[in-house]
C-alpha cells in the first residue's frame, strides 16, 4: 500500500504538488526522499515573490550527511514559504506531506510530467 | 529534489564520501553476521567501505543523542582485525609502526598510526596486547588490505606471524554513560578494573568475548570482538539488558557526529596519506626513542624538525553563527575573503545545536577565536569562530 497521497503529484525529483485551489498550489518533498536524507536540519526556501521555474533548482535542504538542492515541480511565482519549516526543519522528517510542506506558488505553468502517486510508487521501487 | 554538489557531498545514501580512500569492490558488498538483524529492525543500509552497513535505525540524531545521554549499541564489524603472534610479534610491529608497541603492557591498548616511508599516514590504529606474544590491530575497514599487506611485509624479517582475522570477528560496541551498568548486568568480568584504553577476555552474555574499554563516540563504553557465530545473541542480550536505560541500536551516522564532536580525526578526512602525523597535531604518537628502527623515521623526524620551525596548517575546530552546514572540502576564508584552510569534516551537531566542522587552516588563523574566519558554503560565506578541540568532553 502506498503512502504516497493520492490526490498529490510527484516529480522525479521527489517533490510533490498539490491540487491548485485558486491557481495557488503547494510544494513539498516526499516521505521517500525525507527518510533518505535523514533528519532535516537547514531548509532554504524561495522567498515569497520570487519566480520559480519547473525544473530548476529553488532552494536547498541540509541534513546530517547531505545537501540536496530543491527543485521546483511547477513554475509560477511563491506566494508563501513555510515558516514553521524554516524554524524547524524536522517538519519535513516529522510531515512532509502535511505540515513540513514548503511553498506555495500561484501556478503560471504545470509540466505535463508529473506522476500520479501509482506512477510515482513504480518509480521509486524501480 | 535531487543531489546538489555531487563531488563535495553526497546525500546519506550515497555515504561512501565519509572514507573517500575506500574503492567499493566490483563486486556485492560484504555482510556482517548481523545482516539480517539490521534488517529487521528497519536500518537504513549503506555501501560503507565494501561492506553493506546499518547507516541509522531511525533518527540519527535521537540515535546521537541516546549515546551522549544513555546507551547506544553499534554493529562495527567491518572493521578490519589483524593478529600478530610470535616471538618478535613487538619487535615487528615497532618496525612497521610509528608506536611503541613492545613496551605495551598485556591488556593493554594504545592509539597509533602506519606511516609510508614518506612519513605519510596510511592508517590510523588501535593495537592491543593480547598476550606476551600476541598483538590485535584494528584498522579501518576502508585500509584494512593496505595495513596488512604493509604490516606483513615489514613484519617478513621478524620471528613473527602476522595473520588476517577479519572474518574472525565480529565487533559490537556499547558506549553511553549507561554503557558499564549495561554490560554488567551481563558479564562477571571486572569492568571496574578495566580502563580505558584497556582490553581482557572474558565472558558476555554467554559469549566469548575481548572485551575492550574503546571508543569512537567521545563517552565511556565497551567494543566487544566475538566470534560471529555469537553476535546475533550477543546484540540481542545487550539489547534486552539495555532496554530499561534506554540503549538504542545506533547506525555509522551519529557514529560519524559523535566522533567529530569529540574531536577524533576519521581517515579519508583528517587523516590521509598526505599528511604526517605532525600535520595532523598528533606527532605523540611517533616514538623516535623506540630501540627499533621503523619505517618512515627519517621523513618523520623532519616532519617533526619543519613542524617546529614553521607551524604548518593546524586542526581546528569551528562553530557556526549560521544554520548551514559546512562540508569536507570546503574552502575557510579570513576577513578578506582569502583563502586560508579547508573543512576535513562538517556536520550539524545534535549536542551544541549548530553545525560544527574540524578544518585545517593556517596557523596564524588557528587561535580560538580568530577574527573574521568563515566558511565558503556553496559561494556564501558564512561566518564561524574557531574553537579549540574537542567540541565535546564528557564528564568524568
Amino acid at each position: 500500500m502506498s503512502i504516497n497521497p493520492e490526490q498529490l503529484r510527484y516529480s522525479k525529483e521527489h517533490e510533490w504538488l498539490s491540487a491548485p485551489a485558486d491557481g495557488v498550489a503547494t510544494v513539498g518533498i516526499t516521505s521517500h526522499a525525507a527518510d533518505a536524507l535523514g533528519d532535516v536540519v537547514f531548509v532554504q526556501l524561495p522567498e515569497v515573490g520570487a519566480t520559480v521555474t519547473a525544473g530548476e533548482t529553488c532552494g536547498e535542504l541540509e541534513s546530517t550527511k547531505s545537501v540536496s538542492d530543491l527543485y521546483s515541480p511547477v513554475s509560477g511565482e511563491v506566494t508563501e514559504a513555510n515558516q514553521d519549516v524554516a524554524d524547524d526543519p524536522s517538519l519535513v522528517n516529522s510531515a512532509p506531506f502535511e505540515g513540513g510542506w514548503l511553498f506555495k506558488v500561484k501556478v503560471a505553468e504545470e509540466p505535463s510530467d508529473l506522476l500520479s502517486a501509482t506512477e510515482y510508487d513504480a518509480f521509486i521501487e524501480s | 529534489m535531487t543531489d546538489g554538489e555531487a563531488t563535495l557531498c553526497r546525500p546519506s545514501f550515497l555515504l561512501t564520501e565519509t572514507e573517500p580512500g575506500s574503492l567499493s569492490p566490483m563486486s556485492e558488498p560484504r555482510r556482517t553476521a548481523l545482516d539480517a538483524l539490521h534488517r529487521a529492525l528497519g536500518a537504513t543500509m549503506t555501501d560503507f567501505a565494501g561492506w553493506d552497513m546499518p547507516l541509522r535505525y531511525a533518527s540519527e540524531r535521537e540515535e546521537h543523542l541516546a549515546v551522549r545521554e544513555r546507551a547506544g549499541l553499534f554493529d562495527l564489524s567491518h572493521m578490519g582485525e589483524i593478529t600478530v603472534t610470535g616471538p618478535q610479534a613487538g619487535e615487528a610491529l615497532d618496525h612497521a609502526l610509528v608506536g611503541h608497541l613492545s613496551a605495551l603492557a598485556v591488556g593493554r591498548a594504545r592509539y597509533t598510526m602506519i606511516c609510508a616511508t614518506d612519513g605519510g599516514i596510511l592508517d590510523d590504529l588501535i593495537v592491543y596486547r593480547l598476550a606476551e606474544q600476541e598483538f590485535m590491530i584494528v584498522a579501518n575497514a576502508s585500509n584494512a588490505q593496505t595495513v596488512l599487506d604493509a604490516v606483513a611485509l615489514r613484519a617478513a624479517g621478524y620471528d613473527a606471524q602476522v595473520r588476517d582475522d577479519r572474518a574472525a570477528y565480529a565487533l559490537l560496541a556499547v558506549q553511553g554513560p549507561q554503557a558499564p551498568a549495561i554490560m554488567k548486568s551481563v558479564t562477571d568480568a571486572d569492568l571496574d578494573g578495566l580502563k580505558y584504553y584497556a582490553g581482557l577476555p572474558g565472558t558476555v552474555a554467554g559469549v566469548d568475548a575481548l572485551i575492550a574499554r574503546t571508543g569512537y563516540t567521545g563517552e565511556d563504553g565497551f567494543e566487544l570482538f566475538v566470534a560471529p557465530a555469537d553476535a546475533e545473541r550477543l546484540w540481542q542480550a545487550l539489547t534486552d539488558a539495555g532496554e530499561p536505560a534506554g540503549l538504542v541500536p545506533c547506525g555509522l551516522s551519529c557514529r560519524d557526529t559523535l566522533r567529530l564532536e569529540a574531536g577524533m580525526p576519521l581517515y579519508g578526512h583528517e587523516l590521509t596519506a598526505a599528511v604526517t602525523p605532525f600535520d595532523a597535531g598528533l606527532g605523540r604518537v611517533v616514538k623516535f626513542d623506540k630501540p627499533e628502527d621503523f619505517v618512515g623515521r627519517d621523513a618523520l623526524g623532519a616532519a617533526a624538525e619543519r613542524a617546529a620551525d614553521v607551524p604548518p596548517r593546524t586542526l581546528v575546530g569551528l562553530v557556526a553563527q549560521g544554520r548551514r552546514v559546512p562540508r569536507a572540502g570546503y574552502p575557510v576564508t579570513d576577513a578578506s575573503g582569502a583563502v586560508i584552510g579547508e573543512v576535513t569534516s562538517g556536520a550539524p551537531s545534535p549536542t551544541l545545536g549548530k553545525p560544527i566542522a574540524m578544518a585545517y587552516v593556517d596557523a596564524a588563523h588557528a587561535t580560538p577565536g580568530t577574527p573574521g574566519v568563515a566558511v565558503d558554503i556553496r559561494g556564501s560565506k558564512e561566518p564561524y569562530e574557531v574553537v579549540a578541540l574537542p567540541f565535546y568532553k564528557r564528564r568524568r
